[in-house]
């Protein structure tokens, strides 16, 4: 490939040949149980940036990168959702800081991805932090909210307490670089679940990025597992797969959401996330937080 | 000559056999762990690779419950998979597990030779053995000596593997070496060599107990040994058995691989080769799930053992 011609400006090889350095250029990989992993089977895709010129290579996640994320993912959960929320709240703010401290780095890249201007770019940043901040949080007040105590004609005391389903397939917006991103992953383990998250194929890699952040903010490894390549060849995998407890199909390009929705109801019964399509920059509302949960119910006897 | 006849005729045999490359073993062993197993293969191999497993508990915490639990999961393991080769506890399980595979192929192997350590007077390994025997065991798993394999005492080592096969009567004698305390594979040779010469049948690599436990270039050596030593021996087939560390199917058919392209196909049956393993039956009942039913599995749908 005759990569001078086809290099974008504002990649890292043309920026380091205008400083008289040798590019040092990234591959990004995929985010499987806190390392960063070449795809299983040694694929990758072009990624192009918004104009169409070569960008960087994306690793391509075949359906065994896709098994692996889960086992990474079950493996997490019993140390996730036992933390207290207090705890997860503190971890899920820390995402945050270091987020904030990679604003130019996301604004660049939102900026390549969909060609917006940079002040837009760093609106969309801006508006992804506070985002994770506010999903950040909610982790101490969901109990609070989502549980309570139940009136009850019998001498228990009944409560009734929100819990994480468990591990989520999450497929991330096809229509926004981050903002959309952060929306439907940060909601998905706030609770205490775990997930993998399948990067939309337009922009996959500031998913990448935003796994690097979560790598180096005391997230444990596998909380969040990201895979890029082709939604249409991995999901099927994820929806029908036994070990998954949860499915939010935002991604799903066409038809496809009903077709994994039918393999998600036809394995283990998953919870199926299917949201009206909404403005990422509106009000996130807590439909999609709770989409995740659970509720047990104590029924505790009391003496007379 | 028979080289077992002194210590100095032993030590000279032994330490006369060809040095080990260690680095091309491990490349060799990792040259063929990259080996993939695909669909028919590796529907054959999975149910090959359950039919070489030694179902084993070796826990303070054995209950009576949990062993019987366990040797009808290696009767029936489920999903239309064929059973397993054995079940391996410690010698007072013994008679609970004989009860409980009655009728079906499975055997019952036992640990003795107070085990995982080896350190106990000759007369009390003895009195393991003849009273695991004596229960019904159909394989005795012993240790070897390592303190006495390490220090050169190789003659002592070989007459107690000879009094323990003797006191075997009809069972199989697998000879476990504990690769890992004995350093190089240097060691693991001799080792193995020695173990044959002494009557072994199997040849094993570690108890579980310590790490590392079973590793592909130790395996390698061992099953290199093998087929050496059934040359040597007028056609006598050792067989090798990986226990410890061994918990995923990929692990399983690496495994597998070695036996057919080291030792050779003769070696790919449970009469040759096992695989001491708790958790991999899981993940290979999955692995056959997700053949079967064209999706992945989960650790929900399989027994908590």
């Amino acid at each position: 490939m005759s990569e001078g011609a086809q290099v974008s400006e504002g990649s890292e090889v043309s920026v380091a040949a205008e400083a008289g350095r040798i590019a040092v250029r990234k591959t990004y990989k995929l985010y499987v149980g806190g390392a960063f992993p070449r795809s299983e089977s040694g694929r990758t895709f072009e990624v192009t940036d918004h104009a169409g010129g070569f960008w960087a290579n994306a690793a391509l996640a075949s359906r065994k990168d896709a098994r692996d994320a889960v086992v990474a993912a079950r493996k997490a959960f019993p140390g996730w959702s036992g933390r207290t929320a207090y705890n997860r709240g503190q971890v899920l703010y820390r995402v945050a800081e270091v987020l904030e401290g990679r604003r130019a780095q996301f604004a660049a890249e939102v900026r390549l991805a969909t060609g917006v201007c940079r002040d837009e770019a760093l609106a969309e940043v801006d508006a992804a932090v506070d985002r994770w901040v506010w999903y950040a949080g909610w982790a101490d007040k969901i109990a609070q909210v989502r549980g309570g105590v139940n009136p009850v004609a019998g001498p228990f005391a009944n409560f009734s307490v929100p819990e994480p389903s468990g591990v989520a397939a999450v497929l991330a917006p096809r229509d926004s670089a981050l903002l959309g991103l952060v929306s439907v992953l940060a909601p998905a383990i706030v609770g205490g679940g775990t997930c993998v998250l399948v990067a939309s194929a337009r922009y996959p890699l500031p998913a990448i990025t935003l796994a690097e952040v979560l790598a180096t903010s005391d997230l444990p490894g596998g909380v969040v597992n990201v895979l890029t390549g082709q939604v249409a060849e991995v999901a099927p995998w994820l929806a029908s797969h036994m070990d998954v407890n949860a499915i939010d199909v935002t991604g799903a390009p066409g038809g496809l959401a009903d077709d994994l929705a039918v393999a998600a109801a036809g394995s283990n019964l998953k919870r199926v996330l299917r949201l009206p399509p909404v403005a990422w920059t509106a009000d996130p509302g807590v439909d999609r937080m709770f989409g995740y949960l659970e509720t047990k119910t104590i029924w505790h006897p009391m003496g007379l | 000559m028979d080289v077992t006849s002194s210590d100095s005729a032993l030590r000279g045999f032994l330490h006369g056999l060809p040095g080990v490359d260690e680095v091309g073993a491990r490349a060799r062993a990792e040259e063929l762990a990259r080996r993939s197993v695909k669909a028919d293969a590796k529907r054959l191999a999975l149910d090959l690779a359950i039919s070489m497993i030694d179902l084993t508990t070796l826990e303070g915490q054995d209950t009576p419950g949990k062993v019987q639990a366990m040797c009808a999961k290696a009767r029936q393991p489920g999903y239309g998979a064929p059973p397993v080769a054995a079940v391996c506890v410690y010698p007072d399980l013994v008679p609970l597990c004989v009860a409980a595979v009655k009728g079906s192929p499975v055997r019952v192997a036992s640990v003795a030779t107070a085990f995982p350590s080896g350190r106990a007077a000759l007369d009390v390994k003895l009195a393991d053995v003849k009273s695991a025997v004596a229960a019904g065991a159909d394989e005795i798993d012993m240790v070897i000596d390592r303190g006495a394999f390490l220090s050169g005492r190789y003659l002592a080592v070989s007459e107690e593997v000879a009094a323990v096969k003797a006191a075997c009567g009809d069972a199989h004698l697998k000879v476990i070496l504990e690769t890992g305390e004995l350093g190089t594979l240097d060691g693991v040779r001799r080792a193995s060599w020695l173990a044959m010469l002494s009557g072994a049948d199997f040849i094993k690599t570690s108890t579980g107990k310590v790490a590392p436990a079973a590793t592909l270039p130790v395996t390698l050596v061992m099953l290199e040994a093998v087929r050496d030593f059934a040359r040597f021996d007028g056609g006598r087939r050792v067989g090798v058995k990986a226990a410890g560390g061994i918990r995923t199917a990929k692990d399983a058919f690496r495994y597998l691989v070695l036996v057919n392209e080291v030792a050779g196909e003769e070696w790919l049956d449970p009469r040759y080769f096992r695989l001491g393993a708790s958790s991999l039956l899981n993940d290979l009942l999955m692995q056959r799930v997700r053949m079967e039913a064209g999706r992945y599995s989960g650790p929900d749908y399989m027994t908590v053992d």
